[in-house]
């Protein structure tokens, strides 16, 4: 099979379905939608929980419901997708290499390309921990995916390392499933997961949140039995004397997520060492011409709305970037300082940008009572206080093409956090 | 009686106390802002929770639907509810929004299905 298409996007979670249903409607007829999975969703299929698209339907609805509602989108504009298809490669010159059953190995030109692969779980490897590798350790998503979409339990006596969201959500879903959670442990003196998940997911039932811990030592060979945790300081090193050991058969890992980029980097695209995402420019194109990326394969979201204004975004500049073309030429860096981590994107030309401009971002600590700063070059033009600021929680400026119109010979946007 | 919470209102995650006399409370200390007060108020007196989870689908491309509760219960009802849901298995196909069961747990709310599943042999590739 050969085929070209307009646009290609590589992945049918919200990111890709956003982006191609976006895309769609500023006119492009010739999309298609590449996944992996049995279905379209992604990742929101295994989050049944609900909280999602508060700010897109005005409405709390669950993973699946959310997804749905991209899902026909996609079908009534009669979008092409294929499932259980898999992208091997995608060459500079957008060619796209996939496989599935079907059709074998094949491959389709694209005139544009939208990655939007989603994340990773950082797995046990990444942490570290001695001990043998015995059977009941899991990342929290693969335990979720386990309880709510295939159906098995993977433990009766569980600790969990990690306070993320995904780890404070499947501390309720075990409990309820009736498994006992004896502690959730995190090696931050802060949870990383939400208020509402801390107050719902583990005090509702009584769980411990031991915050400055981690786990030093898991034991068992066959099966976990048991994990031991200690306090760590103020430099995460764990104290002598403070361990405690804890029976368990099940460890479960909530311990970050990393943009799955591997196809981007065969392309040879710059990526961001902060987000482990690719560098973008104001209309979510990568360093590669053509090439755009929204989503957690762009950098990891806490809430699936900003997934879906993002990839509407990239989908829009994607189907302006086959209709007439992208300006080149000097674009305004847009520099993270102060206690910002990144920004997305992170440069602006402001001739291809929309008349209002998201910048998003992360900071790395906790901040009270602080500024959100902008500055154009030395010049200070936004100055917003905000009661607090925390690394789980992504931020954002909203910045007026008009006025980066009007000022010519802007060389850097600078965002940064001013304390009090 | 004096109740210690955590309000869910923003990431400040203030810690309120709330003073409960009878079946209303007279005073909510701690807070920083009109949410955390009309939060306690909410949370002390009659706690909601919508309950999600996921019973056995027969016949299905999967073997799963994920439920939720139509709207909020009565929190000290999750467990009976949890516990009304465990031997259900349903048929496919299922819809979006279909009855799975009705008024759980004598709340009078019904569980509904949140995914489409198709009947196994319609499996799309």
């Amino acid at each position: 099979m050969r085929k070209d298409y307009d646009i290609v996007v590589i992945g049918g979670g919200p990111a890709g379905m956003a982006a191609a249903a976006s895309a769609r409607e500023s006119g492009i007829t010739n999309i298609l939608i590449l996944e992996r999975d049995r279905e379209l969703g992604g990742i929101l299929n295994q989050c049944i929980h609900n909280g999602f698209g508060l700010h897109t339907f005005k409405e709390e609805l669950t993973g699946p419901e959310y997804a749905a509602r991209f899902i026909s989108k996609v079908k009534e504009a009669g979008i092409d997708y294929m499932l259980n298809t898999m992208v091997l490669d995608i060459s500079p010159d957008k060619e796209v290499t996939a496989m599935n059953r079907e059709e074998g190995l094949f491959t389709v030109r694209a005139g544009a390309v939208i990655l939007a692969m989603g994340c990773r779980e950082r797995p046990r490897g990444a942490l570290n921990i001695p001990g043998y590798r015995p059977a009941g350790i899991y990342s929290a998503g693969t335990a979720q995916r386990l309880v709510n979409i295939e159906g098995f339990l993977p433990g009766r006596e569980v600790v969990i390392l990690g306070s993320g969201d995904i780890g404070l959500i499947m501390a309720r879903r075990m409990t309820l499933e009736g498994a006992k959670v004896k502690v959730v442990a995190e090696l931050m003196p802060y949870s990383g997961g939400l208020k509402r998940n801390i107050v719902q997911c583990l005090d509702d039932f009584g769980i411990p949140l031991k915050l400055s811990h981690t786990v030093i030592d898991i034991d068992g060979k066959e099966r976990v039995k048991g994990v031991t945790l200690a306090r760590v300081d103020e430099n995460r090193k764990p104290i002598p004397g403070t361990e405690e050991y804890i029976p368990c058969d099940t460890l479960l890992l909530s311990v970050g997520l990393v943009p799955e980029n591997e196809l981007t980097k065969g392309m040879g695209i710059d990526l961001m060492r902060a987000t482990s995402g690719p560098k973008v420019n104001e209309s979510m194109e990568t360093s590669r011409e053509g090439v755009f990326a929204c989503g957690n394969v762009l950098h990891v979201h806490d809430l699936v709305d900003y997934v879906t204004q993002e990839s509407e975004e990239a989908g829009k500049a994607a189907a302006r970037y086959i209709k007439s073309g992208l300006k080149r030429g000097a674009a305004v860096e847009v520099e993270a300082a102060g206690g910002v981590r990144y920004t997305v994107p992170s440069s602006i030309q402001p001739e291809n940008a929309e008349d209002k401009i998201v910048v998003r971002f992360r900071v790395g600590d906790v901040y009270k009572d602080s500024w959100i700063s902008v500055y154009y070059d030395k010049e200070r033009i936004l100055h917003r206080k905000k009661r607090i600021m925390a690394p789980g929680e992504m931020e954002q400026v909203i910045l007026k093409k008009e006025e980066l119109q009007k000022r010519m010979g802007l060389k850097k946007i600078t965002i940064t956090i001013e304390e009090a | 009686m004096r109740k210690e919470l955590t309000c869910i209102g923003c990431p400040m995650g203030c810690q309120l106390t709330a003073v409960v006399e009878g079946n209303e409370v007279v005073s909510v200390e701690g807070n920083t802002c009109a949410k955390g007060a009309s939060y306690a108020k909410k949370e002390c007196i009659a706690p909601q929770r919508t309950v999600t989870s996921s019973v056995r689908v027969e016949g299905g491309v999967l073997k799963m639907v994920s439920v939720k509760t139509a709207e909020e219960i009565p929190k000290e009802k999750t467990g009976s509810c949890m516990k009304a849901l465990k031997d259900i298995c349903v048929k496919a196909p299922v819809h979006i929004g279909d009855i799975i069961l009705a008024d759980v747990a004598g709340t009078g709310v019904n569980i509904i299905a949140t995914k489409n599943i198709d009947p196994a042999e319609r499996a799309l590739a």
